[in-house]
């Protein structure tokens, strides 16, 4: 085979960019943060659903009238509320462009975050103490890998929260900081939307039951 | 604002103060309302629960809205696509574990202590 027969043979050239594109540094980071969301909010969904299937399945152990304190679990989502709506707050301080007041309002939902983690963990080792442990019934392992999963989420949050009150108190509100903030504000944001649906197929389903 | 500040904040709604407030209010609302339906019981358990549900939903679509700033504009739309699919996914996770556990309860061979009751 010549040269020029494989030429004539050739369709019509083809070119190919091998040369990487710049792309602006986080042009894609919110995007990713919330595939990453959705990708989060299968692992609750398949929870809930373990959690529908075997909810009913005491084993002649406790039920959800004989565990749950209803004025507690509306304390602690009152906790969360309130600690959405100052992150809220520091998000239009971000916008204003004052670190400090930012600071100031990431503390005030850390300190709610940590409220709320506290009065689970309350609540968990009253659980324990009278024997409900997750070994006890699928009612209760459900009832403790969902929950347990949502605080575990709420534990990374206040430390991802702390981290940022460094991060700007040592760099300002940076562009690259500006993004970790709107992606910890869809996180913890997405938490209560989460803990909605704990309170109300957890808690308040259960007592109907 | 200079172009990497565009870029680090592009794709993603901000909200004002107005929404955040309102936002806020609903969600008190719709969060005092479903607690006092359980706790104090004027309905019977069935419109209870239907209640509270819907209740729930109406309060996930605030946060959405006036939270998250959802739209179906930011990244191209691409956020609102996956929201969808996420969605349909979630759907069929929830409504297919039900029905195939509950249908599987149903079919069950009868336990011992079931039997004495089949005629």
């Amino acid at each position: 085979m010549t040269n020029d027969s494989m030429t004539t043979q050739m369709p019509a050239p083809r070119f190919y960019d091998l040369e990487e594109h710049e792309h602006p540094e986080g042009g894609s980071t919110m995007l990713g943060f919330w595939i990453y969301l959705m990708s989060d909010c299968l692992i609750f969904a398949v929870l809930f659903a373990c959690f529908a299937v075997l909810g009913g399945n005491y084993a002649a152990g406790p039920s959800p009238r004989d565990l749950f304190d209803l004025p507690l679990v509306a304390v602690n989502t009152a906790m969360l509320l309130f600690s959405s709506i100052t992150y809220g707050f520091a998000m239009l301080a971000m916008q204003a462009g004052r670190s400090g007041l930012v600071r100031f309002w990431l503390a005030i939902t850390a300190v709610f975050g940590l409220a709320f983690l506290s009065i689970e963990i309350h609540e968990f080792a009253g659980m324990i103490a009278i024997g409900a442990t997750p070994q006890r019934s699928a009612f209760l392992s459900a009832f403790f890998t969902l929950v347990g999963t949502h605080g575990l989420h709420v534990t990374f949050g206040l430390v991802w929260i702390l981290t940022m009150i460094v991060q700007v108190g040592r760099r300002g509100l940076i562009a690259a900081n500006q993004r970790r903030l709107m992606c910890l504000s869809l996180f913890w944001h997405f938490l209560d939307i989460i803990w909605i649906g704990v309170f109300t197929f957890v808690y308040l389903m259960g007592m109907l039951r | 604002m200079s172009d990497e500040a565009h870029h680090a904040t592009d794709g993603a709604a901000h909200g004002t103060l107005r929404d955040y407030l309102i936002g806020f209010g609903l969600s008190v609302v719709l969060t005092a309302i479903p607690f006092w339906l359980v706790m104090e019981r004027p309905l019977a358990a069935g419109p209870t629960s239907v209640l509270i549900v819907g209740f729930a939903v109406v309060q996930i679509l605030v946060h959405m809205v006036y939270f998250l700033h959802m739209n179906g504009r930011s990244e191209g739309g691409w956020t609102m696509i996956a929201l969808i699919f996420t969605l349909v996914v979630v759907a069929i996770a929830m409504t297919g574990s039900l029905w195939v556990m509950y249908h599987l309860n149903a079919n069950m061979m009868p336990m011992p202590h079931e039997l004495r009751s089949v005629p």
